[in-house]
């Protein structure tokens, strides 16, 4: 058994800048960059670094986008740079292997965390499986939890427990939970899970709540938090770990991550690369309004340029269908239906 | 006209869907349902339908004066790596439903003619039967240097099979887009999807082609292959034509076709949203007429 995490702060930080960041980047990380990420964070105290795909091991792709230099590098020039960080991969089973994850774990990567969506969680069994046998620590996240109940989210929970989960983290996949809806979610996992597992939670801004959601998580017995310098991440961003680490100091909740360093971190290493810092504009807020995955942002943006219809609009019925993360292919699809229904139409959409 | 006496080995909702069909069929007599549970709903829905029904298992079916000569398999890949030589000792050809992989892997539109004489063919998976069609449309006009499918299917309508053994759905049809689509490189994903109404499986078939490949010859085989699945799936359509992106340095220079597929099943026993699975029994029931036909010829 993996030894209980941040024993010896009130609180874990895990950073996803060089993952979930990977999204507001199309997945072009440099090793450079990953580099002076790491170093930056190991830096400033935080514990564990999160480094993939922005859609987990393996996800370089068509559907996803592919990457511009081969995760399994970057996750051991990560492993290299880190002097005391754990470096964090994720999987979303499905789309990821047990052969992706040997791999990252060869690479040097030590803590496994495993996604499924918020009522899958049993297609995560085998993963927790082998990541227990490879020795790593691991994490269960439950995408877009918002989309079920904070009763059914607990069970899914269990399951993850049952599986070899250490933690299993609320994950705000659409930035669509406010305040109270985050809550209890965390609640209903911290009575579910007890002392088997940590509870985690994993915010996003589009209705820019990531950071007051996850103070909210900590109250509710949260010992695990996600954060992202500079927010760098899919649809508005992550919960700022600069601010995350500012905030829970002045609470007096501890972190091990140093606020200075943090915001020196953000500022000097990450906001110099960013092309384009994640905002909360018409399409991101209508992501966190109508509950769609906060990575499908960039995917509509193409897909509206090139067929011709806006963003926004492509991304409310895609939460309209219910699709799930994983379905960017579907982006494409409502694209061309809703440039079929303005061919059709072309006055009544000239209206809108 | 006479018909190929086979069984069925596994009488759960695969096995079930597949009688339906396997009853319309003019070349095939589905005389025997095999399972090992006496209790199963499946074997006494196959007693209603007038078939012989044992929970003895595959020794049962094998002590049968009037063996089959084809059987079906929809039970597990452990179950089938077991019953396996017991088939092909008898000279019995196996048709398996299950991820066993001990024969060839076949999809009926692009590969059955070279295996009709194997003693074991393989069905691959529900993305495959769905996507490899698809991706061999394409290669067989054009270079494939890399195909890859996204499989969207209805959270009820994952088995606990499916969902014990995700990484096996990957791995295996990643191998067929390879071996039987054609494709120089494969990549298979699978997404459940919980939604409510329970969503019709959908699939999309994305292939890297080089910038100058003759589009509209792979429009034209796609629509063609599209026709053919139809004939065993009647669900079977594109969402929209094959959408053809310019090349880009990221895709090494390649150009991209992307087809969009909805998979509605045929409603026989298992709902039409659950096309994943009437894909695979009408696939199986397909390649078992053929595999019917050789044996009816006279010799």
């Amino acid at each position: 058994m993996t030894a209980t995490p941040a024993a010896a702060f009130d609180l874990r930080i895990t950073d996803s800048t060089l993952r979930d960041g990977s999204h507001a980047m199309a997945h072009q990380f440099t090793e450079e960059q990953v580099r002076a990420t790491v170093s930056a964070l190991d830096g400033a105290g935080v514990q564990v670094v999160e480094v993939s795909h922005g859609d987990g091991l393996g996800g370089s792709s068509f559907n996803y986008g592919f990457s511009r230099e081969s995760e399994i590098e970057l996750i051991a020039a990560a492993v290299d740079e880190a002097t005391r960080a754990q470096i964090a991969v994720l999987l979303l089973p499905g789309l990821g292997t047990v052969e992706d994850l040997q791999r990252a774990h060869a690479a040097g990567a030590s803590v496994a965390r495993i996604a499924t969506h918020c009522t899958e969680a049993d297609v995560s069994i085998q993963h927790f499986g082998a990541a227990r046998d490879l020795g790593m620590e691991t994490v269960g996240f439950l995408m877009l939890a918002h989309r079920t109940t904070p009763e059914n989210l607990a069970r899914q929970a269990r399951i993850m427990v049952d599986a070899g989960a250490e933690c299993v983290y609320v994950v705000d996949s659409a930035g669509a939970l406010v305040l109270g809806d985050a809550q209890a979610r965390v609640q209903a996992l911290v009575k579910e899970v007890g002392d088997q597992a940590q509870v985690g939670f994993h915010g996003h801004q589009n209705l820019s709540l990531g950071v007051a959601n996850s103070v909210l998580a900590y109250q509710s017995g949260a010992k695990q938090i996600d954060g992202a310098l500079c927010a760098l991440g899919a649809g508005a961003g992550n919960s700022p770990t600069e601010v995350l680490a500012a905030v829970f100091d002045r609470l007096g909740i501890t972190t091990g991550v140093d606020p200075q360093h943090a915001a020196a971190a953000a500022e000097d290493v990450v906001r110099p690369f960013i092309p384009r810092l994640p905002w909360m504009d018409r399409a991101s807020i209508v992501q966190g309004y109508a509950g769609v995955y906060s990575s499908f942002l960039l995917h509509a943006e193409r897909a509206s340029a090139r067929y011709g219809v806006p963003a926004h609009e492509i991304l409310q019925r895609v939460g309209e269908a219910g699709y799930v993360g994983g379905q960017e292919d579907m982006i494409i699809d409502v694209a061309l239906q809703l440039a079929q229904e303005r061919e059709r139409e072309p006055l009544a959409a000239g209206a809108r | 006209m006479s018909k190929v006496l086979a069984a069925i080995v596994g009488p759960g909702n695969i096995g079930t869907d597949l009688l339906v069909k396997l009853q319309r069929s003019a070349a095939i007599e589905v005389g025997y349902m095999v399972g090992v549970d006496p209790s199963s709903d499946g074997l006494a829905k196959a007693r209603a339908r007038g078939v012989e029904a044992s929970a003895g298992g595959v020794d049962w079916l094998l002590a049968q004066s009037d063996a089959p000569r084809i059987v079906f398999e929809a039970t597990s890949a452990k179950a089938h790596a077991a019953n396996a030589p017991k088939y092909a000792e008898a000279g019995i050809q196996a048709v398996d439903l299950t991820p066993a992989m001990i024969g060839p892997l076949v999809c009926p539109t692009v590969n059955l003619d070279e295996h009709l004489a194997a003693p074991n063919v393989n069905m691959i998976t529900c993305g495959g039967q769905a996507t490899i069609p698809i991706v061999h449309a394409v290669s067989r006009v054009a270079p494939v240097p890399y195909a890859e499918i996204v499989a969207s299917i209805a959270s009820r309508s994952a088995g606990p099979g499916t969902r014990a053994n995700i990484d096996e759905f990957t791995a295996t049809t990643s191998r067929a887009i390879e071996l039987v689509g054609g494709a120089a490189r494969g990549k298979a994903v699978i997404i459940l999807n919980p939604v409510e109404p329970p969503m019709i499986m959908r699939d999309t078939v994305f292939c890297a082609i080089p910038a100058d490949a003759d589009r509209d010859a792979i429009a034209e085989s796609v629509a063609r292959m599209v026709a053919a699945v139809q004939e065993y799936v009647p669900g079977y359509a594109l969402r929209a034509d094959p959408q053809f992106d310019e090349p880009r340095d990221d895709w090494s220079g390649n150009a991209r076709v992307a087809v969009f597929l909805e998979v509605r099943g045929n409603g026989d026993y298992l709902p039409e949203y659950a096309g994943n699975l009437d894909i695979m029994t009408a696939a199986a029931a397909r390649v078992g007429e053929q595999l019917a036909q050789g044996k009816l010829v006279p010799a």
